[in-house]
């Protein structure tokens, strides 16, 4: 690969047909650092965090509207049966005689006909409306990836909302997930990690995908006063403070305990959404703010010290917790953990270690500072080597495939069907890493028969392109012999289109 | 029928036994054997699964969760199934399946990543070992049997390595014509890893050309599909299925017992596709570890250490849960918090996959899992 199309596809997403090949390929990826809109009209129009909240915050009123209506208690509270059955119910177990708390209905719970109906219909409406905002932040992500003038900065807010993933499997987080990116990343992907981490850890998808939201003290005020009912079900939840720890900042195995996790976690309680979450905490959090607002909620904290790491952490507030994570975010581990990232997407699956050293040292220097960071990735001579070092994952293929064929806006229905088919739902991995970065995740025997399959229906639409021309635009100076006479002998404009989509320069980059 | 476990215990017959050609051949003559991993991702609550009702300690320190085993079918005086797993209680019955309890593979940490890494590598750490267990099987079976494929999209770790697997899973996109499939075959000769995976495409596709309509949407569906893939004499002998929402830290209940029953489901279609092969079919349930004993705040589990794992199929010598239970009460407990394993899930699968397909114990374990040479497989399973 020559400098030129190494900056327009390692780095970028994909040349454009229709855009001229840059002449000084450093000049164009650090010039992007000033043109860069975090806001472009396209992501101004999306939904936003605020929109989908108010879409669930009518949802949950609704149901508890519905639930109310349905008259007395419905059964006896599961939970006095479980705390009832320790004494006596093991021996009955055991000897298969006297089941112990049958679960048949409660004849004065059978809701009245309709009801269910009514509940049944209210949340195929809210999984509708969130599928429907999902699909149209899809749609603005990838339109906006197709026209971008920033091609290298977007590709670092891809890499970025990977890191923080959350998936778009709950009812809570399908319309949320893509204005984690647009809301957390994108004002800070040009600013300090440290304000993103924070951005990211305060926003509704990610305390809702994570659990942070139903998190609550053992002994704060409210937790007390739950316990004191007898209710058992109530406590600390630690899935986001692992996951920090783990995914978004240090790293997993760098040093921390299972009883630092579980410290971070009680720092962290009081963390939450306002309107929209759910739990004995929800009404603590729903005081003040907008549904979706991040709020400390004061109730729900456990009071006292934290030792995280050796650090003592004194009692307070919501600054408690930021404490931490300010600590972590300019963590030596932290550092090696994201050079590490940058270094596995750019220089290839197997991070060169002389690369990651250099990037950890910009990291540390700077304190984080993510621009200082990019031009050391950019001076990095291992992200420059010649063959190409990734195969493109499916979003990556997709978009530099639409770009090639001068696609200006993306049909967010399609866009959504495309990337399930081809294995990458976006915002959707399914878990808190992410989706992987290295070929064997991506380069399946099926996922190419697909890619082909796309590839031909994309040549189909593609209009008048004569793909031996395009060639050289998208990979300039690039295209193997063989390629180059592979589309020569094509029986159509379009199979040439088709089958430089799927060349094996063009799957890679 | 021959019982080759019969045979090997008889070493008496040392004359006989040097008079017939090694086991291996006793393998091949038996080769209609089809093996299927199904991988359990985000840490399966084994407790909420095959629960140990018979331990003083289970409703308390499982409160509302240890509800739904009330009118669950026991399994022995300590154990009972969940009652969504219908499917299973019958095989069960009909000892075709077999449950292994306080089992965790050799990682003692409480990452899903590095864990999954470790029941995929067969390596005692994360990263330790580059490729999968499931790929370097293939290396001690007979060519004939070394045939692989994972039934989805892309190859999950287990199956990554140097020997050739498939991936299929169905496509909703319209098939490419033949005339641009023939000309990508031909762009890709001089590049390896395109041309190595477009011949397994071609080659699979062929053997599922029939499909196009399958769903693949639930679970049913994809172990219906499974078992097409590995029906035919020249199918797949290996597969290995991915199942994710295991990692119920919220509303353990619903959540749990919606796999569950997909799970349930999923070995049903299998069964019922595979037909007469059931007989020669092991099937292997396993996860990454298991989850904590107490119920959290939340109404779910957070990440623990031992667990559930089930061998299912004709072949199996089921109806038994296998377990040295080490107790719930609060000083049994792995680090205060988890179920103690005390069965290596290494040498569980060691001894199953040797069993199955008639390989020497001690071999299979050095492939498979090489960091672990010194435990011995399990014995007895088949």
């Amino acid at each position: 690969m020559t400098k030129a199309s190494i900056a327009l596809n390692r780095f970028g997403l994909g040349a454009r047909g229709d855009q001229p090949v840059p002449t000084d390929p450093l000049g164009w990826l650090t010039g992007q650092f000033a043109k860069y809109d975090p806001v472009p009209d396209v992501i101004a129009s999306a939904p936003t965090s605020a929109g989908v909240s108010a879409e669930l915050a009518d949802y949950f009123r609704q149901q508890r509207a519905l639930r109310a209506q349905q008259g007395a208690k419905p059964a006896a509270p599961p939970a006095a049966a479980a705390v009832a059955m320790p004494g006596a119910a093991p021996v009955g177990l055991q000897m298969g005689a006297q089941p112990v708390q049958p679960r048949t209905p409660v004849p004065g719970a059978v809701p009245p006909p309709g009801k269910d109906d009514a509940m049944r219909q209210a949340r195929q409406f809210a999984q509708r409306t969130g599928r429907g905002d999902y699909a149209g932040a899809v749609g603005a992500r990838a339109t906006n990836a197709l026209v971008t003038e920033t091609p290298f900065v977007e590709r670092l807010v891809h890499f970025w909302a990977n890191h923080f993933a959350v998936s778009a499997d709950k009812l809570e987080v399908i319309g949320l997930s893509g204005t984690l990116e647009f809301e957390a990343i994108r004002p800070h992907v040009l600013g300090s990690f440290r304000d993103m981490l924070l951005a990211v850890e305060q926003h509704p998808a990610m305390l809702l995908y994570l659990d942070q939201a139903v998190s609550v003290g053992p002994t704060s005020p409210l937790g007390l006063k739950i316990a004191a009912r007898g209710n058992r079900k109530v406590g600390l939840n630690e899935n986001l403070a692992r996951e920090i720890l783990e995914l978004h900042t240090l790293g997993v195995r760098t040093g921390y305990t299972q009883a630092d996790v579980t410290e971070f976690a009680r720092a962290m309680t009081g963390w939450t959404v306002a309107g929209i979450g759910r739990g004995p905490g929800s009404a603590a959090a729903g005081t003040d703010g907008l549904p979706g607002d991040f709020v400390f909620a004061a109730p729900l904290h456990e009071p006292g010290d934290r030792m995280i790491m050796g650090k003592r952490y004194p009692a307070g507030g919501v600054e408690q917790a930021r404490a931490v994570l300010f600590d972590v975010a300019i963590a030596p581990a932290t550092a090696t953990h994201i050079a590490t990232k940058l270094a596995r997407h750019f220089a290839g699956d197997t991070p060169p270690p002389a690369m990651v050293e250099r990037l950890q040292t910009a990291f540390l220097t700077s304190g984080g500072d993510l621009p200082t960071l990019y031009r050391a990735l950019i001076a990095s001579p291992e992200a420059w080597v010649e063959q190409p070092v990734k195969f493109k994952t499916p979003w990556e293929w997709t978009i530099s495939s639409m770009r090639a064929l001068n696609v200006k806006v993306a049909d967010p229905q399609v866009i959504v069907g495309l990337l399930n088919q081809l294995g990458q739902p976006t915002w959707k991995p399914g878990q808190p890493i992410g989706f992987d970065d290295i070929a064997g995740s991506w380069a399946g025997p099926d996922a190419v028969l697909r890619r082909v399959e796309a590839a031909e229906r994309f040549a189909a639409r593609a209009g008048n392109i004569d793909a031996r021309a395009l060639a050289p635009k998208l990979l300039p100076g690039s295209v193997s012999p063989a390629t180059q006479t592979a589309l020569a002998n094509c029986e159509s404009p379009a199979q040439a289109v088709a089958l430089l989509l799927v060349a094996p320069e063009f799957m890679r980059r | 029928m021959y019982d080759r476990r019969s045979f090997i215990g008889a070493s008496a017959a040392g004359a006989l036994a040097l008079a017939l050609p090694p086991r291996m051949a006793f393998a091949k003559a038996e080769t209609d054997k089809r093996f299927v991993f199904i991988i359990q991702r985000g840490a399966a609550d084994g407790l909420g699964i095959v629960a140990p009702v018979g331990d003083p300690a289970f409703v308390g320190a499982r409160g509302d969760l240890a509800a739904d085993f009330a009118t669950a079918a026991k399994l022995d005086s300590m154990f009972a199934l969940h009652p969504e797993l219908s499917v299973l209680g019958g095989l069960y019955t009909k000892k075709q399946a077999l449950f292994a309890h306080a089992v965790a593979s050799p990682y003692r940490d409480r990452s899903h990543f590095d864990g999954q890494n470790v029941l995929e590598s067969g390596g005692t750490s994360a990263y330790q070992v580059k490729d999968g267990w499931l790929n370097r099987l293939l290396g001690v079976l007979p060519p004939t049997e070394a045939k692989a494929i994972a039934v989805s999209a892309t190859v999950p770790l287990a199956l990554r390595g140097p020997h050739d697997v498939s991936s299929y899973a169905p496509s909703g996109l319209p098939q490419a014509s033949d005339d641009l499939m023939q000309r990508v075959t031909m762009l890709y000769q001089g590049d390896s890893q395109l041309h190595a995976l477009w011949s397994e495409a071609m080659n699979t596709r062929q053997l599922t050309s029939d499909l196009a309509g399958g769903g693949g949407a639930n679970a049913a569906a994809t172990g219906a599909l499974a078992a097409r893939l590995l029906a035919p004499a020249d199918g797949a002998r290996i597969a290995m299925i991915e199942t994710g929402g295991w990692d119920t830290h919220t509303q353990q209940r619903q959540r749990l017992a919606g796999q569950l029953k997909g799970l349930d489901a999923m070995i049903a279609a299998l069964q019922t596709g595979l037909g007469p092969l059931w007989n020669d079919t092991m099937v292997l349930v396993a996860t990454e570890f298991g989850r904590t004993v107490a119920v959290n705040g939340t109404g779910g589990t957070d990440h623990g250490t031992g667990t559930a794992a089930m061998l299912i199929g004709g072949g199996v010598r089921g109806g038994r849960v296998l377990a040295d239970w080490p107790g719930l009460s609060p000083a049994a407990l792995f680090e205060a918090r988890d179920l103690k394993p005390t069965l290596q899930l290494d040498a569980f699968i060691g001894g199953a996959v040797a069993g199955h397909f008639g390989v020497d114990p001690a071999r299979t374990m050095a492939a498979l899992f090489p960091e672990s040479k010194r435990v011995a497989a399990v014995r007895g399973l088949v």
